[in-house]
Parts: C-alpha cells; structure tokens; sequence
C-alpha cells in the first residue's frame, strides 16, 4: 500500500493496521525518516516537499512490487509526506513485513534506497539565509545502485528467526 | 497535444509549472523539443539552457533526452529528485 500526503500520520497506528489479522508475518521492520533540525551548517527552520503527483505513486507502486517480486513479504507500506515540514516532522513512513526478518530488513533497506533516487519528490530547505534546494546526493545514487547488482537482498531462502 | 510540466527549480527558472502545446514541427524526441523551446526564449529556455542538472520523464516514467515523442506525451523537466529520509 501506498499513500502520498500532505497529513502527518500516526506511526503505532499504522503498523497496527498493516499486522492486523495477519499472525504468519513475525518480522515487521518501519523506517521512519524525520526532518533533520541542521542544513549545511546552519539551522534548519523548514523544509518543503514538492511532488509530481501522479507520478510518484506510480513510481512508488512500481517500487514496492518490485519489492514484493524479490522477497517474500506479507505487506508493504510506504507513506510519503509533502508540503511544508518542521525540523522533527516525520517525513516518509517504509515499513515490511514477513515471516522472518531478512526479508523484512532487506526489503526496508530497499524501499527507502530505491525510493530516494526513483521518486519525483523535491526539498526545499529554509535556513535563516534563506531558501534553497536540496541538490541531489551521489551517495544515495550509490546505495539505490547497489541493489542492481544484486549484492544484497535475493535471499532465496530465509534463516529461522 | 504535447503537455509540458516543469517542477521545483526547473520550475522556478520556467516562471511557469507548465503549458500544452501541440507537437512542434521537426520535433521527434524530448532533445528536439529541448531545442524548440530553447529557440523560443524566455522561462523554459533559462531553465533549460544547462541540462547538467535537469531530468527528464515522459508519460510518468524517467526517460532519456532520446526518447522519441508523437504528440500526445506529457513530458516533465525537473531537477534530479530529492525525497525521502537523511
């Protein structure tokens, strides 16, 4: 499932509604991203998300099937927040869940890597010099490439948790 | 017609989120287009004139700038994106 919105959310109540009725599924792993209170140095007053919408559920469907399709999960969600953010604000929700936690973890890590490089969102930081763009980091290109190659993940058969 | 979408600083530079306009003559791909937009000036030539930092996506998906186009694409500039979490 995914959700692309302006609203904060309720981290306990998600995962909450994402476990319910399914007992098989023992690893659940949620990353959550928060608006950082530091950029570059200064300190950060807000941070606003622009998004292309339309396309980015596309490309967040599109993520979180390939995500699917490489390990055995019992469910996904991604929530993406945009709009305007203060510093602690929760900004975007991944979590997985599975029988065990390999697939969990390594399907987490995936999404968020993967999602950081794929999906049209853009963030624009407010310091007290002003406001500027967040430009795109080579570091996270690597991390979202690194799972071409197939280094991580494709475990085809999973430890007993 | 061609729908054309600008986002973040591409937008910023544009002066506009975008416009349609029916497919130009001789365009054939997202360069062409590029090139005609570049030749008619004002915002969207600013904001295109450097590529280094522009992407490109056609009908919702990342394209290249060789990506070919028959009239009825929505096509998007924007800057490489920037989501998710630290």
């Amino acid at each position: 499932m995914i959700r692309v919105q302006r609203e904060p959310f309720d981290v306990g109540a998600e995962l909450a509604h994402l476990c319910a009725g399914d007992t098989a599924a023992g690893g659940v792993c949620a990353f959550l991203g928060r608006v950082r209170d530091f950029a570059h140095g200064a300190a950060l007053e807000a941070m606003t998300l622009e998004h292309y919408p339309g396309m980015t559920e596309r490309q967040l469907q599109a993520l979180e099937a390939e995500a699917q399709c490489r390990w055995p999960l019992a469910a996904t969600l991604i929530i993406h927040r945009f709009g305007r953010l203060l510093p602690g604000e929760a900004i975007v929700l991944v979590v997985t869940a599975a029988a065990h936690r390999d697939a969990a973890f390594d399907a987490c890590r995936f999404l968020i890597d993967c999602l950081k490089t794929t999906a049209p969102f853009w963030k624009a930081e407010e310091t007290a010099a002003g406001r500027r763009w967040v430009d795109a980091c080579t570091a996270d290109d690597a991390a979202a490439l690194s799972w071409q190659d197939g280094a991580q993940g494709d475990r085809p058969k999973e430890q007993g948790s | 017609m061609l729908t054309i979408l600008y986002f973040a600083s591409v937008k910023e530079k544009a002066g506009c989120s975008g416009e349609a306009v029916p497919l130009p003559a001789a365009v054939t791909d997202v360069m062409g287009l590029v090139a005609w937009l570049r030749q008619r000036g004002g915002g969207p030539a600013a904001a295109l004139a450097d590529l280094a930092a522009v992407r490109v996506a056609v009908d919702q998906e990342h394209a290249r700038f060789d990506h070919p186009l028959t009239g009825d694409e929505e096509v998007a500039f924007f800057p490489p994106v920037t989501g998710g979490a630290p």
